[in-house]
């Protein structure tokens, strides 16, 4: 394990760190998107 | 003489016991066992993980090995992933996102309380190769079974470490979080009121929602469409009208019994040989950093958001954390606290809406994980 320490590493996979932020931003993005738009077309009449 | 010689096999069974780290295993397992009984922290999982410890570093345990129970069981359904599928059903009929859905935007929470998997991944990427840094950066899921089938889809070599450190911290979110949050808001964020006004949500919206958002999870993250399509079917189930029997079942009878399977199946990964390592250690500690990341990052975000509203309409930065998943400790715990700043500030609503947005939010970030590395 501490043979293998390779600080690089850290800076080599921030790539990750951003990418995957991002995906997750817009995925929750389509999701609110899509709820607003279900609120909005089966409102509740009563 | 020849009773002497069949007594013999007592002694070396207890010669056995001269290994030291049998015996750590047992006050490991003893420990387990006093935080869910004493503190009631997570008992349903700490107490069968507890005792599953003790079971299995007994030496020469026959609850263990090829053709052992524990190790039976573990083959049966963790090794393919199925008892925290099946959880999850329960999982999803205990969750109502009413909450959610009369205020979508909170689910931006969720999204940014993940931060913690993806910057411990890069932190354990440093000690270890890629596949077990990314099963350890889930842990800031908190969602065991999340962290399950990743850890076991990545053929991680430290499974049990991860297993045991997602769901302890989990049992742990009213020690970590509270810290972490009063250190990043001063006492005027956290009086922020935040009136709640529901708006109400047709029955036809709950029975799509489940369905829409496993298309939309399973279409970004094939790998993760059965942990958010067994969730979402447990809410289906829930939300129907027509299954109150099936949802109840579910809650209840279905959740508790896997439940009793999955802690004493996990125990089987924490035999002494495998459990204690440095490098289990590192990542009890890397999976206390995630937590704490997830926690700071979801409080930050709601403090940066609040930058662009007008005063009045400014939200609680607390409910910021309650994105972790971990639901619904972590709802309740951002509650709590409201509560000691200022008795007449209920935020519970809001940070349950967030708590649930998290466990939507870790299970794509689980696939997320498995598409960067599932190769």
């Amino acid at each position: 394990m501490f043979q293998n320490f390779n600080p690089l590493n850290f800076i080599q996979n921030l790539d990750i760190l951003a990418v995957g932020m991002l995906s997750i931003f817009l995925v929750i993005g389509v999701v609110i998107i899509v709820t607003v738009l279900l609120n909005k077309i089966f409102k509740d009449k009563k | 003489m020849e009773i002497f010689q069949k007594l013999s096999f007592l002694i070396e069974n207890i010669s056995l016991l001269a290994d030291w780290r049998y015996i750590v295993m047992w006050v490991i397992g003893g420990v387990l066992i006093y935080l869910a009984i004493k503190h009631e922290m997570e008992p349903t999982l700490l107490l069968p993980l507890g005792f599953g410890t003790i079971l299995a570093n007994i030496p020469l345990s026959g609850a263990i090995g090829e053709h052992g129970p524990l190790q039976t069981l573990f083959n049966a359904g963790i090794s393919n992933e199925l008892f925290p599928l099946i959880l999850f059903i329960g999982i999803g009929a205990m969750i109502d996102f009413g909450p959610l859905l009369s205020n979508p935007k909170l689910m931006i929470f969720g999204a940014a309380a993940q931060f913690g998997i993806f910057f411990t991944f890069c932190v354990a990427s440093m000690f270890f190769e890629d596949f077990d840094a990314a099963s350890i950066g889930i842990i800031g899921a908190a969602d065991g079974p999340t962290a399950i089938v990743v850890s076991q889809k990545l053929n991680s070599n430290f499974t049990g470490a991860i297993m045991v450190a997602a769901y302890s911290y989990m049992a742990l979110v009213p020690i970590i979080q509270p810290p972490v949050i009063k250190l990043l808001t001063t006492k005027k964020e956290r009086l922020i009121r935040m009136p709640y006004s529901p708006k109400s949500v047709s029955k036809l919206t709950k029975i799509l929602f489940p369905i829409v958002i496993t298309v939309i999870a399973g279409i970004v993250a094939p790998e993760s469409v059965a942990l958010i399509g067994f969730l979402m079917f447990g809410n289906l189930i829930r939300e129907c009208g027509v299954l109150n029997s099936l949802s109840d079942t579910a809650q209840n009878v279905l959740a508790n019994l896997i439940t009793i399977f999955l802690g004493l199946t996990i125990a089987c990964q924490m035999q002494a040989e495998k459990f204690l390592k440095l490098e289990t250690l590192l990542i009890l500690g890397l999976g206390l950093f995630a937590f704490i990341f997830d926690t700071a990052f979801g409080v930050v975000f709601a403090k940066f958001i609040n930058l662009f509203l007008k005063k009045g309409s400014k939200i609680n930065p607390m409910i910021g954390a309650a994105g972790i998943s971990a639901f619904p400790m972590s709802g309740r715990v951002v509650h709590k606290m409201g509560l000691e700043e200022d008795p007449q500030n209920f935020l519970l609503m809001h940070s349950i809406g967030v708590n649930v947005s998290g466990q939507i939010a870790s299970v794509i970030a689980g696939g997320l994980i498995l598409n960067f590395f599932m190769k």
